[in-house]
């Protein structure tokens, strides 16, 4: 081995490395350095023997502690659980309204409603409760069943056409034109009368026609004036809240077709206290007051 | 080649001898060629200017530390009474009158700021004064050494003693140092605890096992760094773990004054006999008293060196030597290598503080210094956010108003509750309204003491009003005089075609 070149200052060997002239000295490293590095080691055999460490081909070395994050997120999960059970209790004892009063226990019941939402209802009702068309807003003031603590309680519990026997929405909407109770003239009358209802223009002469083709179809269920009717599910065609559309198109289609609407009964798959929380978080987001209970049904358009 | 970092000439160091590739080869078969044992140093004691200095700087600074947790600070209610306090628990740091929200950590981002300002400006005008006085290592190891002094004796004794075999005497001085080490090693940790939690209730819960956990943790992990830094490691934390030292070198210049050896007097050195002439040879005696003072175990006569911590001890030894052998003292002395240069060539030396790099950073510091007195005398008591509904983004009423909702963050910072009004701008006729309440032009609500209270609030607009289907709005919040804005945006989407 050849003589390494030596730093004329300090004597010392270089490395051979060069940056912009500038060499590196080949100076010992500490020896208290070394023993880190040997500790290092040992730590790590150490590590490896109490703890999981080393992958296998059907599965890893488990470690003397049997230590597992999994059972770890399983044990935080009851301990949760058991959280939840005192607040739960607390839940079941006191009134709808009195869990809205209570701001503690309402910012609980808004943290139970908003998970049992996101994983039950978000599926039709959208992550944010916006709804879709076919599948109700439940964060505007317009509803269908009432939109009270009660009222949303009462829907959440028996569901809507599920088949319990106190299910909500007894009537349904016919089909008129496809079970041919109207003719296609009809229908389109109707649909002119139905958007002369909601403050628009529409064809007077239709509407003319249709007159008496509302009063005898559809005054029944959505009233004489179209404001609808809260006991029947019955939609105001007044406003400007349309389930399934507020153009021409989705109007026809609907009187021709009759779309009914099915909600599940959650009364079996909740426990009452958190159909309860649901129930408050629903009735929070859509502006929780008196202002939209006031309006709900029969309200005139603007 | 090697680079030359200084430019005025120096004394030749004398040249090491060559080691062989055979000698290299011996010495790892010994086991100390590829690592380095530490090589033990035995600072002497001196007496001095600057080792007074030192001593004061240690109790003034070591007494800060330990008292400043027990200084009681009388607050409203149940918060903390202590002056000092990082309290993790309620998320707030206490400074005597000053309490800051997590929010407000630029506060400590400015306090950093100033720190690091004025060690670039106090190093570049005077050198490592940090390293030299104030730097918790050279404090803490400077205080172990007095202990190992006081068991041990000074330097030769010392070294003795580690040369003398296993002995009662041996045993006892070591022991007693060790324990002593510990001992202030465990207060040092121990006070450290006492800024994070209320001092007076922590320490009985510590001595009877009811502190929580961290406090145990921390308290003993800063034992043992103590002891291992301040008692083995010393110099080497500086040489081989700090970036410090290789940072300064960026801040000085010819300008700075370090501890300087001035070679300009000092050469030629050699032992001088009573009675022998000064004339034709330095005053360097070679007597070695600046190197055994060393507490780096450096040679200050090889010049400015990355270990020198320009602590000034080997100025007070070297000031000793020339008081006995009548020569004026400061042959080591703070100085400067451009006065070094302008001495040898004959010129009067000139001291310049006001350089560049010493403006840049007076300015600098002076802006940031500014900029923090003013935001802490300006700080408000009131701090809002205002999160608007992503999903959905509006909700259309049946009358076909629009409707946004918003969650308002609003920190009271002060003790008192605050009585506030809300208000909403940006879009004409927009009414604002809590849930369950009747819809009003401002909303009136009470914020809690300290706290931050979140307040749920729907705006209604009526289409007419809605122009774009994104404006540009804003929360204002009024109260005790003051008022904060949030600025937010109201979307309506398509919303105002039926």
């Amino acid at each position: 081995m050849s003589e390494r070149e030596r730093d004329e200052h300090s004597g010392i060997e270089t490395t051979g490395h060069e940056w912009d002239g500038i060499k590196e000295l080949d100076n010992p490293l500490p020896r208290w350095w070394l023993w880190v590095f040997y500790g290092s080691v040992a730590w790590a055999i150490v590590y490896w023997v109490l703890m999981p460490a080393w992958p296998g081909l059907t599965g890893y070395t488990k470690g003397l502690r049997g230590h597992s994050d999994r059972a770890g997120v399983a044990q935080e999960l009851t301990k949760l659980d058991a959280v939840r059970g005192a607040q739960g209790a607390r839940l079941k004892s006191v009134s709808l309204q009195q869990i809205e009063q209570d701001p503690e226990l309402q910012a609980f019941a808004l943290q139970v409603g908003q998970s049992v939402f996101g994983d039950n209802c978000a599926t039709c009702h959208g992550a944010g409760g916006a709804g879709a068309k076919g599948y109700p807003n439940l964060r505007d003031d317009v509803w269908l069943y009432g939109g009270t603590l009660d009222d949303i309680h009462r829907t959440i519990q028996v569901g809507i056409r599920s088949g319990h026997p106190q299910a909500r929405g007894e009537t349904v909407m016919p089909a008129f034109g496809r079970d041919r109770m109207l003719d296609q003239a009809q229908v389109q009358d109707l649909t002119e009368y139905v958007v002369a209802l909601s403050g628009r223009k529409a064809d007077t002469a239709a509407v003319g026609r249709a007159t008496q083709t509302f009063a005898d179809q559809c005054a029944s269920c959505h009233g004489a004036g179209g404001q609808g009717d809260l006991t029947k599910g019955a939609p105001s065609l007044t406003d400007a809240e349309w389930l399934y559309g507020s153009d021409r198109d989705s109007i026809r289609e609907q009187i021709w077709n009759g779309r009914n609407g099915v909600m599940p009964t959650w009364e079996a798959r909740f426990s009452p206290e958190t159909i309860k929380a649901l129930s408050v978080y629903i009735h929070a987001n859509a502006g929780g007051g008196e202002e939209e209970v006031a309006a709900i049904g029969g309200a005139t358009a603007r | 080649m090697t680079i030359v970092i200084d430019r005025v000439s120096r004394p030749e160091p004398t040249p090491k001898a060559p080691v062989s590739a055979a000698e290299r080869v011996r010495k790892k078969d010994r086991g100390g060629g590829l690592y380095k044992p530490r090589t033990p140093i035995y600072p002497k004691l001196v007496h001095g200017p600057w080792r007074t200095l030192k001593w004061a700087l240690l109790i003034v600074m070591l007494t800060i530390y330990y008292v400043t947790p027990w200084i009681r600070w009388e607050r409203p209610g149940a918060l903390p009474d202590q002056a000092v306090l990082v309290d993790f628990e309620g998320a707030r740091f206490y400074f005597f009158d000053i309490q800051l929200w997590p929010q407000e950590v630029h506060f400590i981002t400015g306090l950093l700021v100033i720190s690091a300002l004025g060690l670039f400006l106090a190093t570049a005008l005077f050198g490592r004064l940090w390293c030299g006085y104030a730097c918790p290592q050279t404090v803490w190891t400077d205080l172990f050494i007095y202990v190992e002094r006081a068991f041990e004796g000074d330097r030769n004794a010392r070294m003795r003693l580690d040369a003398a075999p296993l002995s009662f005497n041996k045993v006892w001085r070591k022991t007693g140092k060790h324990l002593t080490w510990l001992a202030i090693g465990f207060a040092t940790g121990g006070a450290w605890i006492f800024y994070f939690h209320d001092a007076p209730t922590l320490i009985q819960q510590y001595w009877v096992g009811q502190a929580p956990a961290t406090a145990y943790i921390f308290s003993l992990l800063l034992t043992a760094t103590t002891y291992v830094f301040a008692g083995h490691m010393r110099e080497q934390v500086c040489i081989y773990m700090c970036p410090w030292p290789r940072i300064q070198g960026a801040m000085l210049d010819h300008h700075s004054l370090q501890v300087t050896y001035r070679y300009d007097r000092g050469e030629p050195r050699g032992a001088h006999k009573k009675g022998q002439s000064w004339e034709g040879r330095g005053d360097c005696l070679d007597c070695n008293a600046c190197v055994v003072a060393c507490p780096m175990g450096i040679d200050i006569r090889n010049g400015p060196q990355l270990e020198c911590i320009n602590c000034g001890l080997c100025i007070d030894a070297c000031d000793e030597i020339m008081l006995r052998v009548g020569r004026p003292t400061g042959l080591i002395a703070y100085d400067t290598d451009s006065a070094v240069a302008e001495r040898q060539r004959g010129n009067t030396p000139r001291y310049k503080l006001a350089r560049p790099r010493t403006v840049y950073y007076a300015v600098a510091l002076a802006v940031v210094s500014t900029l923090m007195i003013w935001g802490l005398a300006n700080r408000s008591p009131l701090d809002m956010h205002a999160l608007r509904d992503r999903n959905p983004t509006f909700v259309r009423l049946h009358d076909g108003a629009i409707r946004n909702g918003y969650t308002l963050k609003i920190a009271n910072r002060s003790f008192e509750p605050m009585p506030v009004e809300i208000r909403f701008s940006g879009v004409a006729g927009a009414r604002v309204r809590s849930p369950g309440k009747p819809a009003a032009d401002a909303l009136h609500v009470v914020l809690e003491p300290n706290e931050v209270t979140a307040v749920r609030v729907f705006v209604t607009a009526e289409p007419e009003a809605l122009n774009a289907s994104s404006l540009p709005a804003a929360f204002e919040v009024r109260g005790e005089g003051r008022t904060f804005r949030a600025k937010t945006t109201f979307l309506s989407g398509a919303a105002n075609t039926l």
